[in-house]
């Protein structure tokens, strides 16, 4: 360093640290003054921290992106030419129509007390939803950004459904049945899991205590099922399994892959509804978790198939992050290796044997990814949800005046059980009933011509590739 | 004056080319299409789940030459275009009853 330089951060210092020193003992008052003050701070009830709100805000905006570009990638890539452009609007048009929803009325029918299986209504048009957290949620961040986090997932939710429907379902049926599986199956299962006296919120006065960090339950298995029930009701696409129908871009699939992997960090690290050490180890498992499912996936395939695909890897990951999201924020990172790896080996069998045996035509395989995953992951969390990781399975859960253990063992997996037989019971029944009436008044499938020439163009007057 | 159409495998486009080329022949039209014969399709597997591939992609050349050329450009296709594997493709020699130049208006061998 030139000598002129040096002697210029020397006095740069010198001058920093004097106005430094000044300003901080101005602030210093005296001791019962402070004390004061802080006694203030403790009994104005829980404050926001700007560290989790950050935190939070970013998931929000994280879980958006796994609907788009994500899925819209993923699922876009994986029908033929002709059908793009609709399987694309399936997820983009659920961003508009489930965000109104939600203001309307569908944060409260999920967050507002109510029965053990419904909210109320007190949250009408997010009345009251404002800037002082909900401490039942969420302590230390607005309610609004709680709001907004939780309303990311109920935009996705339903966007996995789309992938079972894709290339033969009539766009006015589709919008219909998503307003009212959400309204019917999303809602009631949200309020059931996470919502303050639902029935199976473990720490929020439920009955029974089903641990489900992310959305197991609620975001994957319901939509599995529902959608295994939308395959077999709607039917196969004209000409499955005869005539070839491969993915028409696996590329657009992968991009999408690599979306939904860094999405899903906000997803299920976000849960953690803070930015502490819940938050690190749900991101960890979340993490660990795609890697060993893309190797249980691709794996397996090349033992058996002679080839490792590409789309096998991606779809491997998304079948680990599928399996993890109940179990991350419960377990460690050693479990969170082994239910990945369970994941993708459970979830290629589906897809690839389970659907060739029983035939219905699950396009882009909605149930054999999510639903079979995250009933795989319910099932291992119920056997190694550990109390080092999150030790408030051990002390939060009351029966009569007893602390009940949640942690791994024969009586957590009955719960958890039971909490995967009650969501798939109410999603396939009230996705049965949705279609049935749907099928009797505005019909569920485009005609046998529409179909051949493509969705894009029949449905949407649009192609995707004009050159 | 006859047509010659020759569906060969892609990648002995440039040979075939080249060989055709090589008997001073001036020009040809190329069309990229799909089909099977012998050699049947292949497979592709995707989660998992096998599709069998009917077509394969091949090319298409058609050439109108005089008489006087066939039988060197037949011979220069199916030399540059052979694998001896099965797939090669095929060539078909058909004839034609009248040819015009656009441009000039010159008819029948002169137009080709």
């Amino acid at each position: 360093m030139q000598p002129m330089n040096r002697l210029a951060a020397v006095l740069f210092a010198l001058v920093f640290s004097f106005f430094f020193a000044s300003s901080h003992a101005a602030t210093i008052s005296p001791l019962e003054e402070r004390l004061a003050k802080l006694e203030q701070a403790a009994s104005a009830g829980p404050s926001i921290s700007s560290g989790d709100n950050a935190w939070m805000l970013a998931s929000s905006a994280l879980v958006l992106m796994m609907t788009a570009p994500g899925l819209i990638l993923f699922y876009g890539g994986l029908v033929r030419r002709k059908n793009v452009l609709a399987t694309m609007m399936h997820s983009l048009v659920l961003m508009a129509v489930m965000s109104v929803l939600w203001v309307v009325y569908g944060y409260s029918m999920a967050f507002s007390e109510g029965s053990p299986f419904f909210g109320g209504l007190s949250y009408f048009f997010l009345k009251g939803v404002g800037t002082t957290p909900n401490s039942d949620y969420a302590a230390t961040i607005p309610h609004q950004t709680f709001m907004l986090f939780q309303m990311m997932f109920v935009i996705i939710t339903p966007a996995l459904i789309s992938g079972a429907v894709a290339e033969r379902m009539k766009f006015s049926a589709y919008l219909l049945f998503m307003i009212l599986w959400v309204t019917i199956v999303y809602l009631p299962l949200a309020h059931m899991v996470w919502g303050k006296g639902g029935l199976f919120n473990w720490a929020l006065g439920g009955k029974i205590p089903v641990l489900d960090f992310a959305g197991g339950t609620v975001v994957h298995i319901s939509s599995g099922v529902s959608a295994l029930v939308c395959a077999i009701v709607l039917g196969r696409r004209t000409g499955y399994p005869q005539e070839p129908m491969m993915p028409h871009n696996v590329v657009y699939s992968l991009i999408g892959t690599g979306l939904l992997w860094v999405g899903w960090f906000g997803f299920n690290a976000g849960s953690a509804l803070g930015a502490g050490e819940l938050a690190v180890s749900a991101f960890a498992a979340t993490h660990f978790s795609a890697a060993a499912g893309a190797l249980g996936w691709m794996g397996l395939e090349w033992l058996l198939k002679r080839r490792p695909s590409v789309l096998g890897a991606a779809s491997g990951m998304v079948a680990g992050l599928a399996t993890i999201t109940p179990a991350s924020g419960f377990v460690t990172i050693p479990s969170a290796l082994l239910i990945g790896l369970c994941g993708g080996i459970v979830c290629y069998l589906a897809v690839a044997h389970l659907k060739a045996k029983f035939g219905y035509d699950d396009s882009l395989d909605v149930f054999g990814v999510h639903g079979v995953g995250s009933t795989v992951g319910m099932i291992l969390l119920g056997l190694l949800a550990s109390p080092s990781v999150n030790p408030l399975i051990v002390n939060t859960f009351k029966r009569g005046d007893q602390v009940v253990s949640l942690a791994g063992s024969g009586g957590q997996l009955l719960n958890q059980l039971i909490g995967i037989a009650l969501t798939a019971a109410l999603s396939a029944i009230a996705t049965f009933l949705i279609l049935a009436v749907l099928k009797a008044t505005v019909g569920l499938r485009v005609t046998d011509e529409e179909e051949f020439v493509g969705l894009d163009l029949t449905q949407h007057g649009e192609r995707a590739y004009n050159d | 004056m006859k047509k010659i159409e020759a569906i060969v495998k892609p990648f002995k486009l440039q040979e075939v080319k080249e060989a055709l080329n090589e008997l001073g022949i001036q020009g040809m039209t190329v069309i990229e299409v799909k089909g099977f014969g012998r050699q049947k399709g292949h497979t592709e597997i995707y989660r998992g789940n096998e599709y069998t591939i009917d077509f394969m992609p091949k090319v298409k050349i058609e050439m109108v030459l005089p008489d006087s050329q066939i039988d060197a450009a037949v011979e220069a296709i199916v030399k540059a275009g052979k694998t001896g594997k099965i797939g090669d493709g095929k060539v078909f020699v058909t004839p034609v009853s009248d040819a015009i130049r656009i441009r000039t208006g010159e008819r029948g061998d002169e137009a080709v």
